[in-house]
């Protein structure tokens, strides 16, 4: 389908960004960005993290205020205070982290903002008229009466979607909307965004997948630092130039050598089961084996399991029943403190969670589970030192032991997690989401080390939910699905397609 | 609930604390208005009791030392995470502590060993009873602030019991024990000065003071320079950095509420070793509570612990020579006039963030 007007044409472009300027105290988020999003397109917007996707969209949704600059929709100069002023304009945002009720149900979260009087009575049966409405229109049929907390991640995205659209916006805007999908739920997706687009929608998609743009854009428009490095129809681009156009530079990915890995397992899990927060099994019956010099990747669509997995081996979940073995060591029910004295270190997947305290300095954030052969009192000059030593080898920008580790960006905040465990000699690194946030330098950065762990003889088990990395960089790969290992695979020996069945739990 | 907006360190530490105190400031002055007073006239009693004499300040340090020790309790259990209202409680189960163990102890020596003895006795209650409810969060759930609050009560009614029935003075119907042994009271400054040549005026002001600073002194290495305070500070900072280090957060709770209830006894060590000696009934008078507005305003650090205890206690001082001098001014206007104060450095103190926020940020953008 070809974008209906340009910007010359009889209609005027549904959003003009008209340069839009906006700083952060010293960081330039938006500089003089000047953009047409034609009505009825799909246009998708790249960028690394922190190139200025998310600040000019929050300028669009009324979060932010653009510190100068105009926002044109229709052709008409905007005046957009708030989120409640974008709906207005027919502006509808589905964030990358759902902004629902989860114990509420589907209805009650819709009618949120729109009760329409004391006694919902009404607006719940405009509501209902209105979803069957939608659900013929666009084959969004869902269950209005359903939890919210209880539906698959694939249609509490949905919900998102029609928070926007019972409220009759005709711009959307997506967040990273495929980060938690499976490949097939991502294809639906897809199908309905090009169904809005016939029915004159228009679509401002943010994502990082470069595939995904060549896949669904009609435009795609490349952020870097701020400024806009230009804006493409898909037709005359391809994934290579945008990636180069996203970081100024070609970035070199690194391959895994294919050298065997050396052939005694030194993690033995067997039959380990374990639950999740809400007590219910999350880890069922999983057994596999891994060896010194093997990166063991594990596939899934995010919450069939791995992150209890991955805390349960680090001693943050006590697990069910099964057997965990490190060597000849039973490590079930070892704590934290008795993994890091066999070796054991691990990289979490929620970095701001358990990696670093954002509040406290970075020298302090690289002791972190790491201050065993400090004395009682800690030699601060030293410490600050070694931070600066280690940020240094590890790429951390800026470069300040002294800075608050919340001040860097999540990339730089990741590479002091990989940096602080690695120097900490581990034999078995628990790695979780390694590059989730992370821009594609940082990606680059993380799996060369990785890589050189593994040629050092590290065993690696890789949770991830990017199936380019788990491909790229696993020896084997394990697949989970609603707790369980789906299937597992060779490297070299499967592709997405045949992952994304297993994820899905099809084949 | 958003995440504290950020400022410039001397605007949170300085201006924050400064404005709360002005707004208070303003408050007292409309109600010294409303009762036909002058407020300039009364401020400047009020500095003149707390400042302006050898005795005024030997008050203002006497009551600023209690202050730097409750402060310095709710700091500690602040930086782990917990908010500790129990001092008032930890102190009065001190206060019997340090009077048992000297009371067991006279009997084999009268001489200086008491004191070491009586402090061991006040820090081993204080600890005790802030341990328990930081056991009780630890494994049972339940949470330090309700806990904290029961267990004042408990000890008001525990040491009501026993200066009763168990420690009172034979043939006295005064709820309190009799007079701690003389070795075991803590020299005054008075003493101490006139071991010097240096006469100075008589004010319960003790050697506790010298305590209370060393306690800040050593609170300070303790929480910003070791490893076990990094531990501490690791598992109040509100993520799970601290499991995911390795740390037993269930004992460091245990712990943080320990070291805090035996800080909270240095309040008890200057009442009773220093000044009554002996037990009285009551004899934490809401000391503890003000500690909460102290460690608030000191931003939880010893350091403005200190400063903060130096402020409360010139207003406790000045606030006393107030109600002296003035007889409109009863009191009860007094307890008022800090509360307003309490009231606006404590639960006020965060009210200017945003607007400070908002004029910094600003400023700093263009």
């Amino acid at each position: 389908m070809s974008v209906r007007s340009e910007l010359g044409g009889a209609l005027p472009p549904a959003i003009i960004f008209d340069r839009i300027d906006k700083r952060f105290g010293a960081v330039h988020a938006n500089r003089a960005i000047q953009l047409a999003i034609a009505r009825g397109e799909i246009h998708a917007l790249v960028g690394e993290n922190g190139a200025g996707k998310s600040t000019l969209m929050s300028i669009l949704f009324g979060f932010y205020r653009a510190d100068s600059g105009r926002i044109l929709i229709d052709g008409q100069e905007s005046r957009i205070a708030s989120p409640s002023d974008a709906i207005a304009y027919g502006i509808g945002m589905v964030h990358q982290h759902f902004m629902l009720v989860e114990p509420m149900s589907v209805a009650d979260n819709l009618l949120l903002g729109h009760e329409g009087g004391f006694a919902l009575g009404g607006g719940r049966k405009a509501l209902l008229a209105r979803l069957d409405v939608l659900a013929r229109d666009y084959d969004l049929a869902i269950d209005p009466d359903a939890i919210v907390g209880e539906l698959p991640v694939g249609l509490q995205q949905r919900v998102e979607l029609l928070k926007s659209l019972v409220r009759d916006a005709d711009i959307l805007v997506l967040d990273e909307p495929t980060a938690v999908l499976t490949p097939g739920e991502a294809d639906r997706l897809f199908a309905l965004l090009r169904d809005l687009k016939a029915r004159g929608k228009t679509i401002i998609l943010i994502t990082h997948k470069l595939r995904e743009v060549m896949a669904i854009a009609d435009r795609v428009s490349v952020l870097r630092q701020g400024a806009l490095v230009g804006t493409y129809p898909i037709a005359q681009t391809h994934e290579a130039a945008l990636a180069a156009a996203m970081i100024g530079r070609r970035v070199q990915m690194p391959q895994r050598a294919d050298d065997a890995p050396i052939d005694t397992p030194l993690l033995t899990v067997q039959n380990l089961s374990a639950r999740d927060a809400r007590g219910r099994i999350a880890v069922m019956d999983v057994s596999f084996t891994l060896r010194r010099g093997e990166i063991l990747g594990i596939a899934g669509v995010a919450g069939n399991g791995q992150t209890e997995l991955l805390e349960t081996l680090a001693g943050l979940r006590p697990h069910e029943r099964g057997i965990v073995r490190f060597t000849h060591h039973d490590i079930a029910d070892a704590s934290p403190d008795d993994l890091h004295a066999l070796g054991i270190r691990h990289i979490p997947e929620d970095r701001l969670r358990y990696g670093l305290v954002s509040q406290f300095p970075i020298w302090e954030n690289c002791l972190i589970g790491a201050d065993a052969e400090e004395s009682a009192l800690i030699d601060r000059p030293a410490a600050i030192d070694d931070a600066a030593w280690m940020m240094q080898a590890y790429d951390v920008r800026p470069n300040n032991p002294l800075l608050r580790a919340g001040a860097l960006s999540g990339g730089n905040q990741q590479k002091l997690i990989l940096g602080r465990e690695i120097e900490q000699k581990p034999q078995l690194l628990l790695v979780g989401q390694p590059t989730r946030g992370v821009d594609i330098g940082a990606i680059a950065f993380i799996h060369h080390r990785l890589l050189d762990l593994r040629a050092q003889g590290v065993a690696i088990l890789l949770i991830s939910v990017e199936l380019d990395e788990i491909l790229r960089l696993s020896d084997r790969i394990l697949v989970m699905h609603q707790g369980r290992i789906a299937g597992e695979r060779r490297a070299g020996e499967t592709d997405e397609r045949d992952l994304g069945l297993l994820m899905a739990g099809i084949a | 609930m958003s995440a504290p907006l950020p400022l410039p360190v001397w605007v949170d530490r300085v201006l924050m604390p400064a404005s709360a105190l002005a707004t208070a400031a303003l408050a007292a002055a409309l109600l010294l208005l409303a009762i036909g007073e002058n407020p300039a006239e009364a401020l400047a009693i009020m500095l003149r009791g707390a400042l302006g004499s050898g005795e005024g300040i030997g008050f203002t340090l006497y009551y600023a030392t209690n202050f730097i020790f409750t402060g310095l309790a709710v700091a500690l259990a602040y930086r782990a995470g917990m908010f500790n209202i129990g001092a008032e409680g930890q102190a009065t189960m001190a206060g019997i502590g340090a009077a048992l163990m000297i009371f067991a102890a006279e009997r084999f020596t009268q001489g200086l060993l008491l004191v070491p003895i009586g402090i061991a006795g006040a820090m081993l209650f204080g600890a005790l009873w802030g341990a328990i409810p930081g056991w009780l969060q630890a494994w049972r759930g339940s949470h330090v602030v309700i806990t904290t609050i029961m267990f004042n009560f408990l000890a008001a009614i525990v040491s009501v019991y026993l200066l009763v029935n168990v420690m009172g003075k034979e043939g006295s119907m005064q709820p309190e024990t009799r007079l701690i042994a003389d070795g075991s009271q803590l020299w005054t400054f008075q003493a101490l000065f006139a071991a010097l040549g240096i006469t100075i005026p008589a004010t319960p002001l003790n050697f506790s003071f010298i305590l209370a600073l060393l306690a800040a002194f050593v609170v300070w290495i303790a929480i910003e320079r070791s490893k076990f305070g990094f531990h501490l500070r690791l598992t109040g900072a509100g993520n799970e950095s601290a499991r995911y280090a390795g740390i037993d957060t269930r004992r460091m709770t245990v712990l943080a509420m320990a070291l805090s209830g035996a800080l909270a006894a240095g309040m008890a060590v200057n009442e009773v070793m220093g000044v009554q000696h002996r037990v009285l009934i009551e004899f934490s008078s809401g000391y503890g509570f003000v500690g909460i507005a102290v460690a608030l305003m000191g931003r939880n650090h010893p350091v403005g612990v200190i400063l903060s205890a130096l402020l409360f206690g010139a207003l406790y001082q000045g606030g006393a020579e107030l109600a002296f001098e003035r007889p409109a001014i009863t009191r009860d206007l007094i307890v008022t006039l800090s509360g307003l104060v309490i009231f606006c450095v404590g639960a006020l103190d965060q009210l200017y963030r945003t607007p400070l926020a908002r004029l910094f940020t600003r400023r700093v953008v263009r």
